[in-house]
């Protein structure tokens, strides 16, 4: 299950959701991603005032859709959920959930992780944080590309 | 028609997230594409030349909503996407 919204999302709600849906899983992993108070380089210090995320509405969805397809291809999971928030965020508010369930901890922990990595490299998601020194596009690390070259690997 | 939209950075820099466009004729395939828009809107060449310079800032091309490489062919009614890397997450 997908979404892409504004709104904050309950992680004990979430939780509570998928342990329904999972039936008799003997894993559930979840993993929540926080705005942080420093982004960047360096080249940009100063404490996020705020965090705006853009996306592309249609290719964010097919591509959240095609990273949660090939997880359930890699592992054999009973449920997976995604929700990313888009809009204006505050320091430490919740941006993005995943949240997988299976039978044992090792795919529900390495497919949790294989969403993340995906989803931080080819979903259609931009950054841009405000700051007292004033507002900036978010860059693309080279860390991230490397998490996603690590499941490529034969 | 092609629609061309344009996102993040880019869509800052050209001050637009969004138009239409009559495929010219000799225009088949993405890097053909720029190289038209080069010419057309004198903006666009911040836009590519940037990527050039420095990592980390390049031009991410889609067309119906997937990332392709810039000799895949184009057709009239396709949905073109320019953006930076993503930074999700």
């Amino acid at each position: 299950m997908i979404s892409i919204q504004n709104e904050d999302f309950s992680l004990g709600d979430e939780y509570a959701a998928i342990r329904r849906r999972a039936g008799d899983a003997g894993a559930i992993v979840t993993f929540t991603g926080l705005v942080r108070e420093v982004y960047g380089d360096g080249s940009t210090a100063g404490a996020v005032q705020s965090l705006t995320l853009e996306h592309y509405p249609g290719m964010t969805e097919k591509c959240l859709k095609d990273i949660q397809h090939k997880a359930e291809q890699r592992w054999p999971l009973l449920a997976t959920r995604i929700i990313h928030r888009v809009g204006e965020l505050t320091s430490c508010d919740q941006i993005v959930l995943v949240a997988t369930a299976s039978a044992h901890r090792h795919a529900a922990f390495e497919s949790a992780q294989f969403i993340m990595d995906y989803l931080k490299s080819e979903a259609p998601f931009w950054k841009k944080q405000k700051s007292e020194q004033g507002s900036s596009w978010i860059k693309s690390r080279d860390t991230d590309k490397a998490a996603l070259d690590r499941w490529q690997k034969p | 028609m092609l629609s061309i939209q344009y996102f993040a950075s880019i869509r800052e820099t050209l001050d637009r997230n969004v138009e239409q466009l009559e495929l010219p004729r000799n225009v088949t395939s993405v890097q053909m594409l720029i190289d038209h828009l080069l010419i057309a809107n004198p903006h666009f060449e911040a836009v590519f030349k940037e990527s050039s310079r420095s990592k980390g800032s390049k031009v991410l091309v889609a067309v119906n909503q997937t990332i392709v490489g810039r000799n895949h062919p184009l057709s009239e009614n396709d949905e073109v996407a320019f953006f930076p890397p993503m930074t999700g997450g």
